[in-house]
């Protein structure tokens, strides 16, 4: 079953390495309070729906810019893991066969077989963890995080390339105490990251939500250039290599 | 919005810093050249012109005419120095003072007043310039100006298309020009030139050779102008002592003779040292540039290679420091800062409004070896680009397969900056185009060249004048208006057909290729006349001793003495009309969402009233630049159009006629003089620039634009003009020059001629909220992800121009 892509963006520069084509399924399973592309969110019709012969004829076209670049194509949303794993499976073998690098962001909230299936065909994973602690999770993200964290784990004894993706909301998993959670769970799991990305949290969605006749739920401090480096920091010296993104 | 590579103003230098050079001496004369100075008319040049015409004309050949009045210009010209230059030579009595060339074009007393008086582009004129004007130029040249006579006897057909705006005529101001210098001037001096002229007209065979004369008369031209340039050089060494007699600066007594020293050698011998070279080419720049006032005056060409040898023999030896050379650079960068482009009036204004002279250098090109050129001059020039940030000359790169990726990565870190140089150019596609048009490898390497706009050429060997620009999307105006053109109210071409009886698009398009070929056979014709006339009547003794084969041949750079003759028409609005015509294929003819009669009277109506039918052809229809083969594929039946209509016609002396695509400043009047165009197109409008593609036409990003720009033809033409828009966050840090980096190499592969790089800033993004009609494709870096800054709201838009740097 074809599921529909809202989006696809050209010359994206930030999910991954080089300049990639990103596409945007519809439809995830959370509901974080602070997401910007709160359009994704629901599984109801919206976009185009696409054969995998189609979506792979568009992707290619920048392929040479891949090439001289180092980039290839993303696979965003909403959620990858949410949608149809027959289709996900077939994009990322045809993108194999073209000699496309494949990115895979996406929040962990699968099935650990549905990883299974297809993280030999990704290059990269950008894996989102929200917050380590579980309430907190369910407060902000309507879901539980132990299948995320399972499937991190899976994941990464797989031997697969992940680069975590924190964002970073103040108030909810900025504190010292969730950093160290976190890097206890990290080490205690043996977790392999390439890297951690620290995405501070910004309001460039509110637009949105008044678009979708929605309650913003965007209603969060900003947190500072201080605060930002202190959790970079606590996570270096815990020897994981950060970015911070703005 | 205008694209802001040219300025209407100096000082619109938008960098506020009054300090830029590397030294306290090039901090002082690039103030004064950007900050003090008023541009200004210098009559000196027609009042000598004069009279050496008063005196010689009716009495010798053409030539001979020309060099006879070079050479008592050079005799008699204010000589300029300024305190603390290095390099010296003014177009000019001084400074920013623009000569007039009457004999081109003999302004009228209102075409004065409008220079001085005009808010862009000014030219200050005082009383006595007025008075000199009206009392000794006039008189004499009014009825002999080429430009009159080109008046007179272009035909009737010619003028009202011209009138219409179809197509505007380069050399009705201006010379034939667009010419670039090779290495010849750092191997011979003027001396050694005028010695192998004399030994040509020596070896004159009158009984065998039936052009002997004609050989005769120009070779003799040939040795007046190059007595001019060596006089010229005298004068300047004599002056600088003089000057040294009575200097009590101590330091600047020492430069004045030093100076001298260096015009004892140049321009009459070949230059010994680097900072001879450099002063050679400049002293042939303004001999050139006096001599007539061609397009894009002259350029240095391969500067970086010229000047190499001496470059590295000198650092070797100790007699130059690396800071020693920028510094002579730099001063060099203020001389050509300090032309102006001569004052244009009426049509040629609006096609080029600007003071630039289009002056260009090329760094990093090929060698004649096809090895790489890229060397430490290479990236000693980008850092003098760098740091004086002047309009003049303009400053390019090419980039090659062989080009290490720190050169291009050093270019894009000064281009991001935002002032639009240095703009890039592609070797390998360089190379092509020449060998398309059957020049040999071996000069194509040496030479191949990328010069004042973007066209290409080989510097040194070759006569390549652009003759004018093509207004291609009002050709298809006139298919649709049945050869009636609303600006002028005349009937100016022929009926094609009432497109309401068309019953497929082939009609159509066939209808507007007969249109086209109406244009350009009488654009064609006009350019024959003008052609015939300078060979005739104006020649460039002093250009063609420089140029390659005319001394050999005994003919003039204007009568097919060069070893290659190339004559551009440069046609603008390709994405207009390409995205006419889908509107037409798609809508009219395929899924009939509108009639052929709906559509005409929605052009005619500017849209008002049926926005219905805008809706379709605006949102709904597939468009240039998206990287969409449905528009693409009509890009390449129109560029075929245009191939088949101007490509490889023959002109007078022997040149071949070759498309390209670059604007200067045309697209904004070729706009204004338009109705709207069936693509959604407002009437009055501003065409799109080069091969950019329509405003809001791309949707998709630069890598989509890159890719339908590709599927042109490039390498059949002598160039095509590509802008792309950034704001500075989207190529921030090490990984936006890679990026970028990446976007010209692919482009570059797929055979793309130039590209160039506009940064937008803080005062651009708070115009583009006022004005958002005007900003459709600027993309801006919001967070972690970019966007088109016209789909974000208010409150992202501020937060953007509030994190958006003001000055580089």
């Amino acid at each position: 079953m074809k599921p529909y892509i809202f989006n696809i963006q050209k010359f994206s520069l930030h999910d991954g390495p080089g300049i990639r084509t990103t596409v945007f399924f519809k439809g995830c399973p959370l509901r974080c309070k602070w997401c910007h592309n709160p359009e994704s969110q629901c599984f109801e019709p919206a976009g185009d729906l696409y054969t995998v012969r189609e979506l792979i004829k568009i992707l290619k076209k920048d392929q040479i810019f891949y090439d001289q670049s180092g980039g290839g194509v993303t696979l965003s949303g909403g959620e990858v893991m949410a949608q149809d794993m027959d289709y996900v499976e077939e994009i990322l073998k045809a993108l194999n066969r073209e000699g496309i690098s494949v990115v895979i962001d996406t929040s962990g909230y699968g099935k650990t077989e549905d990883f299974d299936r297809i993280f030999s065909h990704a290059d990269l994973f950008l894996y989102d963890l929200k917050t380590i602690k579980e309430e907190v999770h369910k407060e902000y993200t309507g879901v539980s995080n132990e299948r995320i964290l399972k499937n991190l784990k899976y994941l990464s004894d797989q031997g697969a390339t992940i680069e975590l993706r924190m964002i970073m909301v103040k108030g909810v998993n900025m504190d010292q105490e969730t950093i160290e959670e976190t890097i206890t769970w990290l080490k205690k799991e043996n977790i392999k990251l390439n890297g951690i990305t620290l995405l501070p949290y910004h309001e460039f969605g509110r637009e949105k939500y008044k678009k979708l006749g929605r309650e913003c739920t965007q209603n969060f401090e900003k947190s500072s250039e201080e605060e930002l480096l202190h959790v970079k920091k606590q996570l270096e010296t815990a020897g994981y290599p950060v970015k911070v993104h703005n | 919005m205008a694209e802001t590579t040219f300025s209407c103003n100096p000082r619109s230098d938008r960098n506020e810093r009054k300090d830029r050079g590397s030294t306290d001496r090039i901090k002082n004369l690039r103030r004064i050249s950007v900050f003090e100075s008023e541009p200004c008319i210098s009559m000196e040049r027609a009042v000598l012109l004069t009279e050496a015409y008063k005196k010689y004309e009716g009495c010798v050949s053409a030539p001979v005419l020309r060099g006879l009045a070079f050479k008592h210009i050079m005799e008699n010209r204010t000589l300029y120095i300024e305190k603390g230059s290095i390099i010296v030579g003014e177009k000019g009595h001084k400074p920013w003072a623009a000569p007039t060339f009457p004999e081109l074009c003999c302004h009228t007393l209102e075409d004065f007043d409008n220079m001085n008086q005009r808010e862009k582009v000014f030219f200050r004129v005082s009383e006595e310039d007025k008075r000199i004007q009206r009392d000794v130029i006039i008189p004499y040249w009014k009825e002999r100006a080429m430009m009159s006579k080109m008046d007179r006897l272009l035909p009737k057909e010619w003028h009202k298309l011209f009138q219409a705006g179809l197509y505007t005529e380069f050399l009705m101001q201006r010379g034939p020009g667009h010419t670039v210098a090779d290495g010849k001037i750092y191997q011979k001096g003027y001396f050694d030139f005028y010695h192998e002229i004399q030994a040509q007209i020596d070896g004159l065979d009158y009984n065998n050779d039936l052009d002997a004369l004609d050989k005769k008369e120009e070779w003799e031209g040939m040795k007046l102008v190059c007595e001019g340039m060596m006089i010229f050089g005298e004068r300047y060494a004599a002056l600088a002592r003089e000057l040294a007699e009575i200097e009590e600066d101590l330091q600047w007594k020492k430069e004045l003779l030093e100076l001298a020293e260096v015009c004892d050698v140049v321009p009459k011998h070949a230059p010994r040292t680097f900072r001879q070279a450099v002063q050679m080419y400049w002293f042939t720049h303004i001999g050139v540039t006096v001599e007539m006032n061609n397009w894009d005056a002259y350029s240095p060409g391969k500067l970086d290679q010229h000047l190499e040898p001496f470059y590295e023999k000198e650092l070797d030896d100790g007699t130059l420091t690396r800071d020693e050379a920028k510094e002579i650079l730099e001063s060099l960068w203020v001389q050509f800062n300090n032309q102006p482009a001569p004052p244009k009036v009426g049509i040629t204004l609006k096609e080029s409004a600007t003071y630039t002279d289009f002056c260009n250098i090329n760094t990093g090109a090929l060698r004649p070896d096809g090895g790489c050129g890229v060397s430490d001059l290479s990236y000693l020039i980008l850092e003098v680009m760098d740091e004086m940030k002047l309009l003049q000359p303009s400053s390019n790169v090419q980039i090659s397969r062989k080009s290490p990726e720190k050169f291009l990565r050093e270019a894009i870190k000064i281009s991001r900056k935002g002032w639009g140089q240095p703009a890039f150019y592609n070797s390998e596609a360089i190379i092509q185009e020449l060998l398309y048009l059957g020049k040999s490898l071996d000069d194509a390497r040496e030479s191949g060249i990328a010069s004042g706009c973007v066209e290409t050429g080989t510097a040194g060997k070759e006569a390549y004048v652009l003759t004018g620009y093509l207004n291609v999307p009002k050709v298809f105006e006139l298919v649709m208006n049945r050869g009636f053109d609303t600006y002028t109210g005349k009937q100016v071409a022929p009926d094609q057909g009432d497109l309401r009886t068309f019953t497929s698009y082939k009609e159509v398009f066939e209808a507007f290729y007969r249109q086209l070929k109406y244009v350009v056979d009488v654009k064609v014709a006009g350019n024959n006349v003008i052609e015939k006339m300078y060979m005739k009547e104006m020649p460039v003794p002093l250009l063609s001793v420089i140029t390659d084969d005319c001394i050999k041949s005994g003919k003039d750079y204007n009568a097919g003495g060069a070893r290659y003759n190339t004559s551009y028409i440069q046609c603008v609005g390709i994405a207009t009309i390409t995205d006419s015509l889908a509107v037409m294929k798609k809508h009219v003819f395929e899924d009939k969402t509108m009639s052929m009669d709906e559509l005409v009277h929605a052009c005619k109506d500017d849209f008002h009233g049926h926005e219905r039918i805008l809706d379709l052809v605006y949102n709904q229809t597939p468009k240039y630049g998206n990287d969409d083969d449905y528009a693409d594929d009509l890009l390449k039946d129109v560029a075929q159009a245009l191939q088949d209509a101007i490509a490889g016609r023959r002109t007078p002396k022997g040149s071949k006629t070759v498309v390209e695509f670059l604007p200067t400043t045309c697209h904004v009047y070729f706009g204004q003089v338009m109705g709207a165009s069936p693509n959604g197109r407002h009437a009055g409008v501003a065409l799109p620039d080069g091969i950019s593609p329509e405003k809001g036409a791309d949707r998709f990003g630069p890598t989509a634009v890159i890719k339908s720009a590709s599927k042109l033809d490039q390498l059949k033409t002598g160039g095509a003009l590509l802008n792309q828009k950034f704001t500075p966050k989207v190529i921030e840090g090490e990984e936006g020059i890679s990026h970028v980096a990446a976007l010209i190499r692919s482009y570059f592969a797929m055979d793309g001629h130039h590209i160039q790089f506009n940064v937008i800033d803080k005062e651009t993004l708070l115009d583009a909220q006022k004005h958002p009609q005007e900003y459709e494709n600027l993309i801006v870096r919001v967070a972690g992800y970019s966007d088109y800054f016209n789909n974000l709201d208010r409150a992202l838009q501020d937060e953007i121009i509030n994190r958006t740097e003001q000055s580089f």
